[in-house]
């Protein structure tokens, strides 16, 4: 097959929110940058984001980006690195406010202000009570959020490739990351797009499992492709269940509901959440309201007659309020639930939503990986920002509207590391191997030629079905084990897909199967990183690993707390320690200490 | 719901293969589960891989799967299938290129879109804090900041059709007033002065069946009229 070649200084895989955030520095600093996206940039997943986007800017209730920070250290269960969270909570009132200044249209107060509503886990005064600190467009934040950075970046000029995707990952024998191998889906053509710089904005993979949140397209790309790279992920074990999926649907409901006044009862109509969080009740961390709504379903007290969900009350509110400020939230459920939340509560269930680990990078949006015996060196030419990266501000579990600010702080971060490696020379376009495209091309050939074996879509559900009973709310060590065993054989059948589809013409078959080549890596990492940390910790609760005196929530600090890193090669596991040190000394460490809500 | 049979009568075309598009004939056996229409196409692709269409978030958000299902634009996955009569007819979007069975060539709805210079104007120094906009203010951007550009609208409207090419169509226009709507926007005659045109917004012959159509019960006819409104008002 015939490969052309493009140059660029700069290519960015993925238009969501960080990689269009990203673009917007590389374009207005004036670098040729391609921006690739196998979806046209406004149907990223970053358009269904709902309730909104955390800044400490105090526009109702008193706030502080010290609060913030502490709030996000705590919700990571001390897992998340408080370098970079201290760097993101700073910055989230200057991105918040630029992107006002984009356009976006913010809800606002009476005083014309940005609009801000609680949310989950995030508290004024070290979590004494709720604040207001959500910045919301009534409850489609990510959608208005989008379409402004989108603008944006049609304002600047931005060169997109809409509907390529990207294959592979580039390195040269030193590691140096020289670029991506993408495909064209309406031609079928495959170039390399050779680059000085190459950042990940890919998003999430939501999709390993069978009930998930997340739209067909957040399939792990990124992650499958620097994993095959020899990159490895970083705390792949950290799934975030978001507690209000629709029941049946998955389809998402968001928190801001609850922030609104939204209450969750069980089926004798009790607000069970008072007894697991009596101070923050429905609004305390997902993991734990996720883990108690399990608990009320396990211990029959589930709604429906199966008794596999419970509601989700707002009828107390008014219409006015419903109409003004979760507007979407009732078209959905209407339209997927086929119940209207004025009239009755809505039927909700824990759904496979975040995940928290990722490309290992540091706070400004460079990849790292160990070398030498140091675990942070980054990887030149190599950038990651937003749900594919872990820089790691969300732990062992992330706060609600903490995943927008993630996106926008870190791919603007990502951007300046970009444009500042770029002009203090630090970047070069290194030559490409003779060989740069072999592995993207055998993939293809086979694909190409294989007439039998296993279909795709079977292979894909046996997947998400595996990882929903073997890597779920609440994990089992026995499951764990034999999960690490399923998904290997599931693996070792991902090799022999066969599509029939061979035209060259969009094939979205042929896109199937090469996404499934990425979904396993994420799912191979998620089960045996899951199975090996002994410990509770935030979304990863096992049974082996209760709550003593001992260790409070079942957290091990004294052997766990550290960072996990899966390598796809080897299939093995490296740990490094987590920055338990601050940015900088305007604020003290966040001292370890039980969570409780 | 239960299990069922239902029946399809899909457009298919393989530029790679066939000579001609041609309709396609085909029954599948639905799941309880399956319950609007993508999840019926999800079904019939894990029996024929070969079907293209475009989807991705799956709950009426993104705007990947706008297609016309029995003579109608709808989002194939805010469309309950058993609402559907059958056989159920599946086509591409109407007035666009057709790159491969329900896939069509977007290039000139987002032309349009573009355009309209789709970004808010305003050169003044920004502000240290937010741009203040007043409640009220702010409220006369809904109904339009809300679009999906899923295209349901442009590519029902006969003018579009008909001039694709040189009329903004529905879904560029509410787009264009959302920013003249927008009280921090400064562009709001330079805009106008875009539209002034015998095609670009005046080829709208309040059809309406855009709003029809619209996914997010949206109006364009209407945001074109307040258009149509302001260019009057500036020309008395």
């Amino acid at each position: 097959m015939n490969v052309a070649k493009r140059t660029f200084d700069a290519v960015i895989v993925g238009a969501g929110g960080a990689g269009l955030r990203a673009a917007l520095q590389l374009s207005e600093a004036g670098l040729k940058t391609a921006v690739l996206s196998k979806v046209f940039p406004t149907r990223s997943h970053t358009v269904a984001a709902q309730g909104g986007v955390a800044a400490s800017l105090g526009n109702t209730t008193e706030d502080h980006w010290h609060w913030h920070m502490y709030d996000t250290v705590k919700g990571s269960d001390w897992l998340g690195d408080q370098d970079s969270i201290e760097f993101m909570v700073r910055k989230a009132n200057e991105v918040v406010i630029e992107l006002e200044h984009y356009g976006m249209p913010f809800d606002r107060t009476d005083a014309g202000k940005i609009y801000q509503r609680p949310f989950g886990g995030h508290s004024m005064n070290y979590g004494k009570a709720p604040v207001m600190r959500s910045c919301a467009a009534a409850d489609r934040t990510g959608h208005a959020m989008l379409h402004a950075l989108y603008q944006r970046n049609v304002r600047a000029h931005a060169q997109f490739f809409v509907e390529w995707m990207a294959l592979d990952l580039l390195r040269d024998a030193m590691g140096n990351v020289l670029g991506v191998t993408a495909l064209e889906l309406e031609t079928g053509e495959v170039s390399i797009f050779h680059a000085k710089a190459t950042v990940f904005a890919t998003g999430g993979a939501g999709r390993i499992f069978y009930s998930s949140t997340n739209a067909f397209t957040n399939t792990g790309d990124g992650l499958g492709m620097a994993a095959r790279a020899g990159i490895p992920l970083e705390d792949m074990e950290f799934w975030q269940f978001h507690p209000t999926g629709v029941a049946g649907a998955g389809v998402l409901i968001t928190e801001g509901v609850r922030g609104e006044g939204g209450i969750l009862r069980n089926a004798s109509g009790e607000r069970f959440m008072e007894r697991y969080a009596p101070n923050l009740k429905d609004l305390a961390s997902r993991d734990v309201v996720s883990r108690s709504m399990v608990t009320e379903i396990n211990e029959g007290r589930g709604c429906g007659p199966h008794k596999d969900h419970v509601m989700l009350d707002i009828t107390h509110l008014s219409p006015e309020v419903i109409m003004k400020r979760l507007p979407g939230i009732r078209e959905i459920s209407i339209r997927f639930a086929g119940v209207d939340p004025i009239q009755a509560p809505i039927p909700v269930v824990p759904t496979a939503h975040y995940q928290m680990g990722g490309i290992p990078t540091n706070f400004k949006g460079q990849v790292i990986a160990p070398k030498d015996g140091d675990p942070c060196v980054p990887v030149t030419g190599f950038y990651a920002a937003g749900e594919c990266a872990c820089a790691s501000v969300h732990g062992a579990n992330r706060l609600g509207t903490n995943s927008l600010l993630d996106l926008l702080v870190f791919g603007k971060s990502a951007g300046e590391s970009v444009v500042a490696d770029f002009r203090s020379g630090d970047l070069s376009l290194k030559p490409l191997p003779a060989d740069a495209a072999e592995r993207s091309l055998a993939r293809l050939a086979r694909l190409g030629k294989q007439s039998e074996g296993y279909a795709v879509a079977d292979v894909r559900l046996t997947m998400q079905r595996t990882m929903q009973k073997h890597a779920g709310v609440f994990r089992f060590s026995e499951l764990l084990k034999e999960g690490v065993d399923e998904i290997m054989k599931v693996a070792e059948a991902a090799k022999s897909t066969f599509i029939n589809d061979k035209s060259r013409v969009w094939n979205t078959a042929r896109q199937d199967a090469l996404e499934l080549d990425n979904q396993i890596e994420v799912a191979r990492a998620t089960m045996v990183s899951a199975e090996a940390r002994k410990e509770s910790r935030g979304a990863h609760v096992r049974d082996d690993a209760p709550d003593t005196p001992e260790h409070p929530n079942g957290r091990d600090d004294q052997n766990w707390l550290k960072h996990t890193l899966w390598f796809s090669a080897e299939n093995h596991l490296e740990y490094k320690p987590v920055h338990l040190k601050p940015m900088s000394d305007d604020v003290e460490p966040i001292a370890l200490a039980k969570r409780t809500y | 719901m239960s299990t069922r049979a239902v029946q399809f009568k899909i457009y298919r075309y393989d530029p790679d293969r066939d000579e001609a598009p041609y309709m396609q004939d085909i029954e599948v056996d639905l799941e309880p589960q399956d319950v609007k229409l993508l999840d019926a196409l999800v079904r019939l692709k894990a029996k024929d891989d070969s079907l293209s269409f475009r989807r991705s978030c799956r709950e009426g958000v993104c705007g990947s799967d706008a297609m016309n299902v029995n003579g109608t634009n709808v989002l194939a996955c805010l469309t309950d299938v058993d609402s559907l009569q059958q056989p159920i007819v599946l086509r591409p979007l109407p007035g666009l290129p057709v790159i491969r069975d329900l896939i069509v060539d977007m290039t000139q709805f987002f032309k349009q879109y573009h355009s309209i210079k789709p970004y808010l104007i305003n050169d003044e120094p920004a502000p240290e804090r937010e741009r203040l906009q007043t409640p009220e203010e702010r409220e006369e951007l809904n109904g339009l900041y809300e679009c999906i550009l899923c295209a349901c609208c442009s590519t029902a409207c006969p003018s579009f059709w008909w001039n694709p090419d040189k009329f903004v169509g529905p879904s560029g226009l509410l787009n264009a007033y959302r920013f003249i709507a927008d009280t921090r926007d400064r562009a709001a005659g330079e805009r106008l002065d875009n539209l002034e045109d015998p095609y670009r917004l005046f080829r709208c012959h309040t059809i309406m069946s855009c709003v029809h159509v619209c996914p997010k019960s949206l109006n364009p006819t209407r945001a074109i009229g307040k258009i149509k409104d302001l260019m009057v008002r500036r020309a008395i």
